[in-house]
């Protein structure tokens, strides 16, 4: 048992820093996947099935072959045999992951089937839509809702189908969301070289070691330490990032064959088809609760989909078990495999969709009561989650719903729907709480204190826009006692500390946890050397009563007596100070962790004309301490956009007759622009510091700021005109 | 994109004889280019006209206005003239694309953008005007951003302009400069409907260049506006739209000029509409009756029916908007 480091002065955490890395991005000098400069590279460009399923019968290379600077065209005819070694531990879900070129099977629209390799991109681009490919082509299966579905994970207590019937007030719902893509900026891409046996990948991942190391280690049958993946800047993610898709592998398999370092950079396109997405799902409730609007029974029929080859889950059962008092509950959440590519984590997994569901019935379940949303909600408080039995780390959703009532105004809200019109525009005001079951996994870092009193920090985390290259120094500034300008954060190198993946809010938890570890580890270190030392000031001081201020150690309570690190290195002629710090969740949890909130927002709805606008938007959050208030704001503003986003225009459109994506592009895959995007602000609760789920007190904000907002724009919806749309995206259709 | 050969052109004379070469004009570039990346237009030829004097706006000595084939969507909208007479023009304009795009799209490049069906624009799929014979996979497929007017059953592709929704409901007229010299044509022609021939969309012959929209005069004061709906505030395509202009005088409406976008294959001109408004008085009830005959030869696809009822409902508004009262 270590002992528990003394406590350093908290001068850089809680702060508003400006992102360290803002200039090298805005001047472009940022390095993304596809930006680094590699000797040698030649170009990739995939061609992609253009059938939903069968079997590919020809491919016709001729005319790419003879393309000018083309040097090679590979496909599952001529691409040599690959292990693909089982990767457990990994992100693939469970099922037999795709396997490029290894087989004249088609398994969706856009799979990868043949990749041209060549000098120029221009002349790669050029053959690649020379390369003809024939088919035997199959009808694929792509309705989710007829499709027959895999034996479903279910949960229950108590006896929800009799409480159900017993209620006195009954709810019977059903909820429809279309599949959503995560259309970051950056492009997924990946550069592959080969020296040997050994491969670096210059690849966009939220995940360099378990993600895009293990898994080429293992397509490859090689070691994980012949793999090195080199990831700095992330350019949005939102999940796309948390495995590494096929793509990547036609990259290393084509600078294999070929002997260059190959770079494939997907288009836009591509990107519908090849890295995953939120899977559309059907998702019944049904709702019984007494007169006063206790809850009694909640039963919940869940259908998603997922590939035929892999099954992906995700926690869209959590809201429905654990966010209010409810004594009977019964889940069943079956995936319907489809002719489609596998699906993936997208911000706010699980609990975007599950939390809208809950969150939209207790609005309609209040209207239906003549109560009010909020204190429907603060009715059913549970005091413990009652799905684990266990007591939460924390929850202030009682709180945040009190500093969002007040704040956004809320009780001078006129409850009657069709109350409130402005000219042509009917005006509604809806709320929902918002949770997420944050993430927490083992993590490294690596902390050394300069000669010259500077400090490096590591890990090979990432960070795909929520500012970890900030968040990371200001945590270690403060444990190692010196100004954030002095302290460097290095990551995205599979060389670095292995950390747990970029997503599920979960990285400021751990990592954050184990950079504060480390620098605690070195601070210690230095101050054991200079007590220990006859020549320091410090000599023979107890260390629990030594801090650093801006890189001096003193006596807590004489601060005359210290020295700085670099007196104490450059007298011990030391070069530096280095420690690997870590830090780890306990195996058995004894508290239920999870991030809350309450969104509120007033929507217009052109009454004719079925257009929705969202004219203000308030988020209050219980996100425990809070690293960085700027950073903050950019993830809780950012949510929001992206749940506005899923509410009222994201809906990837797929034709049943071939499993096509229609709209793959961003002309017509809608996302807000700016113009859709009205006063938003965000709220975090004074105070927040959960101890009880790690070392720095966070519980990481990044997906809880997208959850609940579609459900409050949904509630608002129906208060501005009385109408239930219980599909996503609400669209003008459904409202003329 | 398949390789091609680039030439400037020095003068009209030269553009129009590389045009008869086969030659394909390019001015902004933001649809050509597009295209060709995707691989749906492949020209062996890009003749760039953008050096070409076709950049001016003046006014017709009947009091109409004359836009240059090349001025910038952006230029035109912000022109003096044109937003003093013909509002609607510079409201559809600044609703179109984005202001980067405006800043390089001229309006002769704007009337020839080419549909935005997806099936279009993916050259796997079957589609009758990229490919004819082919098939049309929007008619069974996913088709809500289609038309609903003058489709056929070879294509439903809707023509993707908001300008060209306002040229044609103030009549205005194409000049264009062939191998046999100039000639004008009324908007409502230039632009063709799919019929049997989806593959020809305007009634450009080989060679010609358009040199110019020319918009008429019409009675003053003439209070015009449009009106794009779509899901999106900004940057999108229209689901519907409607241009309106509308003189008044004695109380009565003495002259109404109105088209609809978004919903057939070519610039919809509402003549019914316009029929019924004539010599009536303004009032709410007047927009809604002849709102109503806006969509009455609709015939709409699995996923766009509900353009029948909004475009109704986007003629009636924009009547109002413009005409007042309520």
């Amino acid at each position: 048992m270590t002992r528990q480091p003394n406590r350093q002065p908290q001068k850089a955490v809680g702060t508003p820093q400006s992102r360290v890395d803002g200039r090298l991005k805005v001047t472009g000098q940022a390095t993304y996947a596809a930006d680094h400069d590699v000797t040698g590279v030649a170009y990739g460009v995939m061609v992609d099935a253009t059938v939903g399923r069968g079997r590919i019968t020809g491919v016709d290379t001729r005319a790419a072959l003879d393309q000018p600077g083309v040097r090679a065209v590979l496909h599952h005819g001529n691409a040599p045999r690959l292990p693909y070694v089982d990767n457990p531990g990994s992100n693939n879900p469970p099922g037999e992951r795709l396997r490029v070129f290894q087989d004249d099977r088609v398994r969706f629209f856009g799979q990868p089937v043949a990749v041209v390799v060549a000098d120029t991109l221009e002349a790669a681009q050029h053959a690649a839509s020379l390369v003809t490919v024939t088919y035997a082509a199959e009808p694929p299966s792509t309705d989710l809702t007829t499709a027959p579905a895999d034996e479903p994970q279910r949960y229950a207590r108590g006896d929800a189908e009799a409480a159900w019937a017993a209620a006195p007030v009954k709810l019977d719902l059903a909820f429809r969301f279309s599949r959503n893509h995560h259309n970051p900026m950056e492009p997924h891409a990946t550069i592959a070289r080969w020296e040997g046996d050994t491969l670096t990948l210059w690849d966009k991942t939220q995940w360099v070691v378990g993600g895009t190391q293990q898994e080429l280690a293992s397509v490859f049958g090689i070691p994980q330490q012949s793999v090195r993946v080199i990831s700095p800047f992330v350019g949005g993610a939102f999940g796309s990032g948390l495995r590494a898709w096929p793509h990547v592998t036609v990259a290393a398999l084509a600078a294999r064959v070929t002997g260059r370092p190959v770079k494939l950079v997907l288009s836009r396109r591509q990107l519908y088809f090849g890295t995953g997405h939120r899977p559309a799902y059907t998702y019944a409730l049904k709702l019984g609760s007494d007169r006063r609007g206790r809850l009694a029974a909640s039963i919940q029929d869940i259908r998603a989909e997922t590939s035929s080859y892999e099954t992906f889950t995700e926690a869209v059962m959590g809201p429905g078990h654990m966010m209010y008092r409810t004594p009977n509950v019964r889940q069943a959440y079956a995936t319907v495999p489809l002719d489609v590519n596998t699906p993936i984590w997208m911000r706010g997994p699980g609990y975007a969709t599950g939390a809208h569901v809950v969150e939209c019935a207790m609005d309609e379940l209040a209207h239906e009561l003549g109560v009010d949303p909020i204190e429907l909600r603060l009715r059913n408080e549970p005091e413990t989650d009652e799905s684990s039995g266990l007591p939460f780390s924390s929850r202030r959703l009682r709180e945040c719903l009190a500093t969002g009532a007040r704040e956004f105004g809320w009780h001078r809200r006129n409850p009657a729907p069709r109350s409130t019109r402005d000219g042509d525009w009917l005006v509604g005001t809806g709320m929902a709480a918002a949770v997420y079951d944050f993430g927490r996994a083992p993590a490294q870092a690596h902390a050394r204190i300069n000669a010259d009193g500077t400090a490096l920090v590591q890990a090979a985390t990432s960070d795909m826009g929520p500012g970890t290259y900030t968040s990371m120094p200001q945590v270690a500034a403060d444990a190692l006692g010196l100004t954030m300008t002095t302290v460097e954060f290095r990551l995205g190198d599979s060389l670095m500390p292995p950390t747990p993946p970029h997503g599920g809010s979960m990285t400021m938890a751990s990592v954050g946890s184990a950079v504060q570890d480390a620098c605690d580890k070195v601070r210690r270190q230095a101050i054991t050397l200079a007590v220990n030392d006859a020549r320091s000031p410090l000599h023979r001081v107890n260390p629990d009563d030594v801090v650093v201020r801006d890189g001096r150690m003193h006596v807590k309570n004489d601060p005359t007596r210290g020295e700085t690190y670099r007196q104490l290195l450059g007298r011990n002629q030391r070069d530096h100070l280095e420690v690997i710090g870590s830090w780890g969740p306990p195996e058995q949890s004894r508290y239920s962790m999870h991030a809350f909130g309450a969104v509120f927002t007033e929507v217009a709805v052109d009454d004719r004309l079925g257009l929705v606008r969202v004219r203000r938007m308030l988020g209050v959050y219980d996100a425990g301490r809070i690293i960085n208030p700027k950073l903050a704001d950019s993830q809780a503003l950012g949510g929001m956009v992206g749940g506005i986003g899923q509410a009222l225009l994201e809906h990837t459109v797929t034709d049943a007759r071939d499993g096509r994506i229609v709209n793959a592009n961003l002309a017509d895959y809608l996302v807000p622009v700016n113009a859709d995007i009205p006063d938003l602000r965000a709220i975090y609760l004074d105070g927040g510091n959960d101890q009880n789920a790690d070392p720095i007190g966070v519980k990481g904000l990044g997906e809880v700021v997208i959850v609940g907002v579609a459900a409050a724009i949904t509630n608002a919806v129906f208060h501005a005109t009385g109408r239930r749309i219980r599909e996503l995206p609400i669209t003008a259709e459904a409202l003329l | 994109m398949f390789p091609f050969t680039y030439t400037k052109a020095a003068d009209t004379r030269a553009a129009v004889a590389a045009g008869q070469r086969g030659g394909r004009f390019i001015a902004g570039g933001t649809t050509l280019v597009d295209l060709m990346r995707e691989t749906v237009e492949r020209p062996d030829t890009v003749v760039d006209i953008s050096g070409l004097p076709l950049g001016e706006i003046t006014t017709t000595r009947s009091g109409g206005v004359r836009i240059g084939a090349l001025v910038r969507m952006s230029d035109a909208a912000a022109d003096r003239r044109v937003r003093n007479t013909f509002p609607v023009i510079s409201q559809a304009l600044e609703l179109s694309a984005s202001a980067q795009l405006r800043n390089m799209a001229t309006i002769g490049g704007n009337i020839m953008q080419r549909t935005r069906c997806t099936y279009f624009r993916d050259v796997s799929a079957a589609c009758n005007k990229r490919a004819p014979g082919s098939g049309c996979a929007a008619l069974e497929g996913f088709n809500r951003s289609h038309a609903i007017l003058g489709g056929s059953s070879q294509c439903v592709a809707t023509h993707p302009s908001d300008v060209a929704v306002a040229f044609a409901a103030l009549e205005a007229s194409v000049h264009l400069l062939g191998p046999d010299g100039e000639r004008g044509v009324p908007f409502t022609e230039f632009l063709l409907r799919p019929g049997n021939t989806p593959e020809r969309e305007h009634a450009l012959r080989p060679g010609e260049l358009i040199t110019a929209v020319e918009i008429p005069a019409h009675p003053r004061p003439l209070r015009s506006g449009y009106l794009k709906v779509r899901d999106r505030q900004s940057y999108e395509f229209a689901l519907t739209s409607a241009a309106v202009a509308l003189h008044l005088g004695g109380g009565v409406v003495r002259a109404a000029k109105v088209a609809a976008g978004g919903v057939g294959t070519v610039p919809w001109k509402l003549t019914a509409v316009e029929q019924r408004l004539l010599g009536e008085r303004p009032s709410d009830r007047l927009w809604t009756a002849a709102a109503a005959v806006a969509a009455d030869d609709a015939e709409p696809l699995a996923h766009n029916e509900f353009k029948v009822e909004l475009l109704k409902r986007t003629v009636e508004r924009q009547l109002r908007v413009v005409g007042g009262t309520r």
